[in-house]
């Protein structure tokens, strides 16, 4: 049950849109496919710079209002000189913004007025697996912890449920937990 | 050979459809491939009982006036009480008879089968909604020497392998399945995608006694948000042991059962599971309070909450910390996977363009996008109880109000948009007339006038 808000409920997502979107691709399909892209240049050492500006969905090709970019680097105990976040770091921060981003949606759909959501994350690993020093080790997270911090005009259930269904229609989230086919080649 | 209205399937729906037809003096016949009820002589594994209690298969005509109204039927009671009930209601079924194909006519429809053609107005589809397994692309990749099974082939684990088992699924048939085999002495891992977990019991009372109760069953399909959502919404972890327990995951793992994620690939003889497994069943353990809520408000609305136990929760799903995430299927410790991965009904015979791009029925509330022809039986056809035996009694009288409205309108083009528009009944808890002559086996609180909408609400919040 949804708290009755006296003033209309707005954490800045039109749901609108969103629900418009979900509707017309349901009869249009090919339309839904996207391509996203990302390219990288490497900058010397383990220091690479990423962009992202073009994308490719809705039967066309779209770019960002402008390009985006993030410097990748190891850090200062790997041996390197930390001119950016790890990789890894940054893919704790993709399901970061992907989560807070759905619960931000499902929130202005089911009504409920967030006030803060702070998300912290942490990725366990091994890294006798990266170095190769053990084969039994896997190279990735042994697991991954994330815990919401959200304030909202909502009970405690009714966030829970926010999260859950976050989870539920994530991409990133779904990248992770999920089996994806990557192909690697040399142009 | 003519008629008007030519019902396939001589299960407990199509049996309903035909007493309402006889009720209107509507000419039909009822053509089935086997005899009366036979899907549920073959396809069915030995232990399996309705997970409806025998006071819930109410059908035109008749209500349950044995002496165990609590108890589940096996597959020969099922059997038996649907061959009665053929015999009750004298539908002119024409046994042993497969329907090849359904084509439209000029005016009508013609059904061909193997012992001749039929002509007829209108077309009932009644073929049941589980006639063949599903089971997803990626059983090609399992490796040769592991036997793998349906649980329309699964008879008891005796058949099996002595070893391991992988069972894929947990929905009604994953869980009971899984909990049998395992009990037999072969391990088995569990693979959960989406699920709906529900305790049998709640407050002393059956959890089918609540949905039926607090109007949950009644709940129509244009009330939902999603009703594309809601037909596809697997069916509950239950199952009708005569102890009454609960087989959910936490009673599965208690038991030693490995809980793992949905089966996501099988590579290099390795089976590879979701690593989503915590929020599957954190959202099957949040619908499941939602649906206590709801019988919980209805029951305080009501005064029933009064002279029962009172409201709790049951504890959380328990999963692993660290859920293992593969599982060899070369090296032989898994000698056998059941792919509990749901069913679908067989329209291969029906050559009216009716399909989606999916293969569904296009339909609204069981009417189909073709003038006359009319469904029975699919979840959530028409109310969230339309895929139970309880529910074929409601859409067959509503259906066939239509259908004789068509028959009775002969040269009006067309049906009014959205299918047919009865009379809301306040309560379902009102017996239909015909069942005035046989003694309701129990009597039930009337639900408080409103109460139904909300708990729609609740139940389309999606999680």
């Amino acid at each position: 049950m949804t708290t009755v808000a006296e003033k209309p409920v707005e954490n800045g997502v039109n749901v609108t849109a969103l629900v418009g979107a979900r509707e017309a691709l349901k009869q249009a399909p090919e339309a839904a496919r996207f391509t996203w892209r990302a390219s990288s240049r490497w900058l010397g050492g383990t220091h690479s710079r990423s962009s992202v500006e073009g994308f490719f969905g809705l039967g066309q090709e779209h770019s960002h209002k402008s390009e985006f970019t993030f410097d990748i680097d190891h850090p200062e105990v790997f041996a390197s000189e930390d001119r950016g976040a790890t990789p890894v770091e940054l893919v704790l921060s993709g399901l970061a913004g992907c989560l807070t981003a759905g619960v931000a949606a499902i929130a202005q759909m089911r009504n409920i007025q967030l006030h803060s959501v702070t998300a912290t994350l942490e990725g366990a690993m091994d890294i006798r697996g990266i170095l190769g020093a053990d084969s039994d080790v896997r190279n990735g997270f042994d697991d991954v912890r994330v815990t919401f911090d959200i304030d909202a005009d909502a009970t405690r259930e009714q966030i829970e449920a926010l999260v859950a269904q976050s989870q539920k229609r994530s991409a990133v989230f779904d990248i992770i937990t999920n089996p994806t086919n990557v192909t690697v080649t040399v142009a | 050979m003519r008629t008007d209205v030519v019902v396939i399937g001589a299960g407990h729906a199509g049996l309903a459809m035909s007493r309402c037809l006889a009720e209107r003096s509507i000419d039909h016949v009822v053509i089935e491939r086997g005899e009366v009820a036979s899907s549920w002589k073959t396809g069915r594994w030995d232990s399996l009982r309705l997970l409806t209690p025998n006071w819930q298969s109410r059908l035109p005509g008749y209500v349950y006036a044995g002496s165990d109204p609590d108890g589940f039927r096996t597959m020969p009671e099922t059997v038996a009480f649907i061959e009665r009930y053929a015999d009750l209601v004298s539908a002119p079924v024409r046994t042993h008879t497969t329907v090849n194909s359904v084509r439209r006519t000029d005016d009508g429809y013609v059904v061909a089968t193997d012992r001749g053609a039929w002509l007829s107005r209108a077309v009932v589809l009644a073929t049941g909604w589980c006639n063949l397994a599903h089971v997803p692309a990626l059983a090609q990749a399992v490796p040769a020497k592991v036997a793998t099974l349906t649980p329309m082939q699964y008879r008891n684990p005796s058949w099996l392998d002595a070893g391991g088992v992988l069972v894929v699924g947990a929905s009604a048939s994953g869980v009971q399945i899984a909990d049998e085999i395992h009990r037999s002495g072969r391990p088995v891992t569990l693979a959960v995608g989406e699920h709906i977990r529900m305790p049998r019991t709640y407050r002393g009372r059956d959890i089918q006694w609540w949905m039926d109760a607090a109007g949950v069953l009644d709940q129509r399909h244009d009330e939902v948000d999603d009703h594309e959502r809601a037909r596809s919404v697997p069916s509950p972890q239950l199952a009708g042991h005569p102890d009454r327990r609960t087989v959910d995951l936490n009673a599965l793992g208690e038991i030693g059962v490995t809980l793992v994620g949905r089966l996501a690939a099988i590579r290099d003889g390795r089976a590879l599971f979701s690593g989503g497994l915590a929020n599957k069943v954190a959202l099957a353990d949040l619908k499941m309070n939602r649906l206590l809520d709801t019988f919980d408000r209805w029951a305080a609305s009501t005064g029933f909450g009064d002279g029962i136990e009172a409201a709790h929760r049951f504890e959380p799903t328990r999963i692993d910390p660290s859920v293992p995430l593969s599982l060899d299927l070369a090296g032989g410790r898994i000698r056998t996977i059941v792919w509990a991965t749901g069913y679908r009904p067989d329209y291969s015979w029906l050559d009216v363009p009716v399909l989606d791009r999916k293969g569904r029925i296009r339909h609204t509330g069981g009417v189909v996008d073709s003038p006359g022809m009319y469904l029975m039986g699919e979840p959530f056809m028409r109310r969230r109880k339309s895929g139970l035996i309880d529910g074929a009694g409601d859409d067959a009288r509503e259906l066939s109000a239509h259908l004789a409205s068509r028959l009775g309108s002969r040269g009006r083009a067309g049906w009014p948009p959205g299918g047919p528009q009865p009379a809301r009944r306040a309560s379902s808890a009102q017996a239909p007339a015909t069942d005035s002559s046989e003694p309701p086996a129990r009597s039930k609180p009337r639900r408080a006038r409103g109460e139904v909408s909300r708990p729609a609400a609740e139940l389309a919040n999606t999680a």
